[in-house]
């Protein structure tokens, strides 16, 4: 018969088996640095592993960790921006090696082309949003989540959800619309 | 598309993706497409051993440039000395070239000053026997 700590330690793999490639998309297009990314997750789901005793499953298991893996994104940048003279070692992806990638389908080389461009305009808006801004507008289209979801996960209040969002898409549209 | 539209977009109602317009929705769909295909396509990528690779340029690169640096610092240091000791050589070349025009310099004088003295010693010291002589040869002159 198997040991509450061995159905623990089953239920915890199962939920990075489940939920890794998530907290990873989320924090590379938060950084657009891959090997930061990979870091940063293999962080979130140390931390999540000494504290998995302590989640009473309140909310979601996504949205805890997606909540630990902001915290660790806020807290990089907080201490790269004491420590700026780092920023030189970065890995972070240029703009247009970011766009490069693209959903697979049938599309002609032209079609292919206008959406990578179309993928570019939408990073250099993202580039521009502010932190919390960006997060948002991350969680909201690149993981699809509910406004709901994302404040839970964000700790702030529906309305200012909807507002960053807002704002975020105001500014997408006028990347979109300067370049068209 | 309005701002109204942004905001009913933003109340997380599934259907309100529809309140956008076209092209934003386009450019969305593409990015969210291109985000997950990135993701997917480095979480499957052999990741030690592009990492191994990195670091080993890295440190490649930064042997090569140390080792141009010491090249370039034993190549500057090799000239400035050889560049030195030219110096230090044409120095005393033109050292020596003085004081062999001096010694010589001095060596014309020494000998002009002998024969001033000879001269004037070899003028005054006219000998007794000769001197009626001398007087005679005066008288000649004079009687012309």
């Amino acid at each position: 018969m198997a040991t509450a700590n061995e159905i623990a330690a089953q239920e915890f793999s199962a939920v990075v088996t489940s939920h890794r490639p998530q907290i990873f998309r989320f924090l590379l297009a938060s950084t657009r640095d891959v090997d930061l990314a990979e870091t940063l997750t293999q962080e979130c789901f140390l931390k999540a592993h000494r504290n998995w005793s302590r989640f009473r499953g309140d909310s979601s298991a996504m949205t805890w960790l997606m909540r630990i893996a902001i915290n660790l994104q806020k807290d990089h940048w907080r201490n790269r921006r004491l420590q700026f003279w780092r920023q030189a070692s970065t890995n972070t992806v240029d703009l247009d090696e970011a766009s490069e990638w693209l959903a697979s389908g049938e599309r002609s080389a032209e079609q292919k082309m206008l959406a990578r461009e179309k993928v570019a305009h939408v990073w250099r808006a993202v580039e521009g949003l502010s932190e919390r801004q960006r997060t948002v507008f991350l969680l909201r289209f690149v993981e699809e989540m509910e406004l709901s979801e994302i404040a839970r996960t964000t700790g702030l209040n529906e309305g200012t959800v909807k507002a960053h969002l807002s704002r975020a898409l105001a500014r997408v549209r006028a990347e979109l619309g300067e370049r068209r | 598309m309005s701002e109204e539209s942004e905001l009913k977009f933003a109340t997380g109602k599934p259907d309100d993706f529809e309140a956008l317009d076209p092209a934003m929705k386009q450019a969305l769909g593409d990015f969210k497409g291109s985000v997950h295909a990135w993701s997917e396509a480095m979480m499957s990528r052999p990741r030690a051993a592009r990492k191994a690779v990195v670091r080993r340029t890295w440190r490649l690169a930064a042997g090569a440039a140390l080792a141009s640096v010491l090249i370039a610092g034993a190549a500057s240091g090799g000239l400035y000395e050889h560049h030195h000791r030219q110096e230090l050589a044409r120095i005393a070349a033109a050292q020596e070239a003085a004081h062999q025009r001096q010694l010589a310099a001095e060596r014309a004088r020494a000998e002009e000053d002998l024969l001033a003295k000879v001269d004037s010693d070899v003028s005054r010291e006219v000998p007794s026997a000769l001197e009626p002589l001398a007087s005679l040869t005066n008288d000649d002159e004079t009687t012309k």
